[in-house]
């Protein structure tokens, strides 16, 4: 796709009438100036957004009292000592938080692909009675502010004793809540060619096995994409989580964080950054590795 | 749909075999209606219904008519809140917007080092969300932060940005436009669909960039632009976690940063008021839904649709 796009820019600079060409060669110093100007200012701008992260985890090597003096990259001594006050900071080993985390994160994401590639093959492929609208009240719910849903929704969890479990934050995923992904599965089913379906069909397919075995294994894309999405949000996810865990033992990494910010004084910013830094470096692995489907996936869906 | 089944069939077996792709829809969708009724409809109904009641948790909830919603009126706190909140959404969302699509417009035309840029600039928009960029704000504007490390060199002595009623909301208003990664992506996207031809034809008939832009890329790239706007406008609406954290959680310094999600958690969850929490959850949705069809009315004068 790449060297597709390359090889028409190549056509479309590099060709044109001859009038154009010799238009180009004079201008060609002023292009060049202008190119490495535009350069100069991007590579400014991306170093000047990224720089506040860069200096949190260069601080996170540094004794606390210099992170209030040196706003430099310079490390002189390196300490780890950030690293361990901070990793048990709170009455649980930061570990442990890390650990919740990574069991919600892990059934979101179980629920979402299951749930969500069911509702989306059934949207993008079956007729019946009710798929308008649906379809609609679907849509519509992605739009819905959260707020409106949580108050009921803790209740109805309280009373059942699931508060300061994981469990409110995993089963609503079970069940295609999250409608962003629903839209985003059928938006690529959709791209499918729809003899794939009718061969299967022809050869004896029921519905569940044209799914399983002819559609699943294609939409590898949308599924990765709806994994990554969701290992992203959930992870920083805040609102729900600060209010479903208030035990300091059923803590998130998130509202761990947020109880050691608020039960430390300005003497532990350098234990607070090395746990953020903690904190974002499963993101960031997500990022580094998954960025191709996170990319394509926003870019078919033209959502967030 | 109904194409796939060929004309010489019988239409008693066709439709029989309409019914039993219907059960089967309703097979894959059950886990969703079973969701959409546990978790969204029924929510949905039980906050309207309990905005009518004062509930604590503790006791059955007691019936007390439109009193949330009046006593809403009289809520000095709550019309700041709404005032933070709209604040922030005017400034923050077109802010953000457009430094995405000035950067779009650089960015385009498959350039050297395109996917290094887009990386470094969309990386924030992923963390953005998170507590820790939230501490690391709350540090780079404080009294001592890196800001007025920054600024000290130049001989400017900078106060604390976040302990200052006047600059809070700047501050998180920046950090929402720092996560302009993710509308950036998307307009990449939509602009590598534009066909070349179009910006070449206006080119031979003498059009500049400004012109090239507004006559054919704006157009263009409107409907993925109100896309963005309407749902960076909700999400906008319903922004929690950085404010909670850099306030600690109490809106402060003197309800700066006092969103009206933030006070709406105050109420709910320390202050367990379910009813009146239930009533501002249902104002919040009123109020998104007036914006989401303003913006819908809106975008007849400046949306372009091609066909």
């Amino acid at each position: 796709m790449k060297t597709e796009i390359s090889a028409t820019e190549a056509i479309v600079t590099g060709g044109g009438s001859p009038a154009r060409r010799l238009r180009s060669k004079a201008d060609s110093t002023g292009a060049r100036i202008r190119s490495v100007l535009k350069h100069a200012g991007l590579t400014a701008l991306a170093v000047l957004m990224l720089y506040p992260v860069v200096w949190m985890l260069v601080s996170s090597f540094r004794p606390t009292a210099e992170i209030f003096t040196t706003p430099g990259l310079s490390l002189e001594g390196f300490t780890l000592e950030n690293y361990t006050l901070g990793w048990d900071a709170l009455s649980q080993p930061f570990g442990r938080y890390l650990l919740n985390s990574a069991l919600v994160v892990l059934g979101a994401i179980v629920g979402n692909l299951v749930s969500c590639s069911l509702a989306a093959y059934a949207f993008a492929r079956l007729a019946f009675k009710g798929r308008r609208w649906m379809f609609g009240l679907m849509l519509l719910t992605i739009m819905l502010p959260l707020q409106v849903i949580i108050v009921p929704q803790y209740i109805m969890f309280n009373s059942v004793g699931w508060v300061n479990t994981v469990l409110p934050l995993i089963v609503p995923k079970l069940f295609a809540t999250d409608g962003f992904f629903v839209f985003l599965m059928v938006q690529f089913i959709r791209g499918l060619p729809r003899e794939l379906d009718e061969a299967a069909r022809i050869d004896g397919c029921g519905h569940f096995r044209t799914f399983w075995q002819i559609l699943l294994p294609l939409m590898t894309p949308a599924l990765a994409t709806t994994a990554i999405f969701t290992f992203i949000w959930t992870w920083n996810d805040f609102f729900s989580q600060v209010i479903y865990l208030t035990s300091p033992e059923s803590y998130t990494v998130q509202p761990a964080l947020r109880a050691f910010l608020d039960s430390q004084g300005q003497s532990s910013w350098g234990p607070l950054f090395a746990m953020s830094i903690v904190s974002i470096v499963p993101v960031f692995l997500a990022f580094l590795f998954g960025q191709k489907y996170l990319v394509r996936g926003i870019a078919t869906t033209g959502l967030k | 749909m109904t194409a796939t089944s060929a004309p010489r069939i019988p239409r008693r077996v066709r439709a029989r075999r309409g019914m039993r792709e219907s059960l089967a829809a309703y097979g894959f969708l059950a886990p969703w209606i079973i969701g959409m009724l546990a978790f969204t409809i029924g929510p949905v109904i039980a906050s309207f219904v309990l905005s009518f009641t004062k509930y604590n948790l503790l006791r059955p909830p007691t019936w007390i008519g439109t009193r949330n919603y009046e006593q809403m009126l009289q809520d000095e706190r709550l019309q700041h809140s709404l005032g933070v909140t709209f604040t922030y959404v005017v400034t923050a969302v077109p802010l953000q917007l457009v430094v995405a699509l000035g950067l779009a417009m650089l960015l385009d035309r498959g350039m050297r080092g395109m996917s290094f840029y887009r990386s470094a600039f969309y990386l924030p928009s992923m963390l953005g969300a998170s507590v820790a960029i939230a501490v690391l704000w709350r540090q780079m504007f404080g009294a001592d932060g890196l800001v007025n490390q920054v600024l000290s060199m130049f001989g400017v002595e900078g106060a604390s940005w976040i302990a200052s009623p006047d600059t809070a909301l700047g501050t998180l208003i920046l950090l929402h436009v720092w996560t302009f990664g993710s509308p950036l992506v998307i307009f990449l996207a939509g602009l590598r669909n534009v066909p070349r031809m179009y910006y070449e034809a206006a080119q031979v008939d003498g059009a500049g960039p400004v012109r090239r832009f507004i006559s054919i890329t704006l157009p263009l790239l409107s409907p993925i632009i109100f896309f963005n706007l309407v749902l960076q406008v909700i999400g906008a609406f319903q922004t929690f976690t950085q404010a909670f954290v850099v306030s600690n959680g109490t809106g402060g310094p003197s309800d700066a940063t006092l969103f009206f999600t933030l006070y709406l958690y105050q109420k709910g969850f320390p202050g367990f008021q379910m009813g009146y929490a239930s009533a501002m959850a249902w104002l919040l949705l009123l109020i998104v839904a007036a914006v989401t069809a303003l913006n819908f009315w809106l975008s007849k004068w400046w949306v372009f649709y091609e066909d």
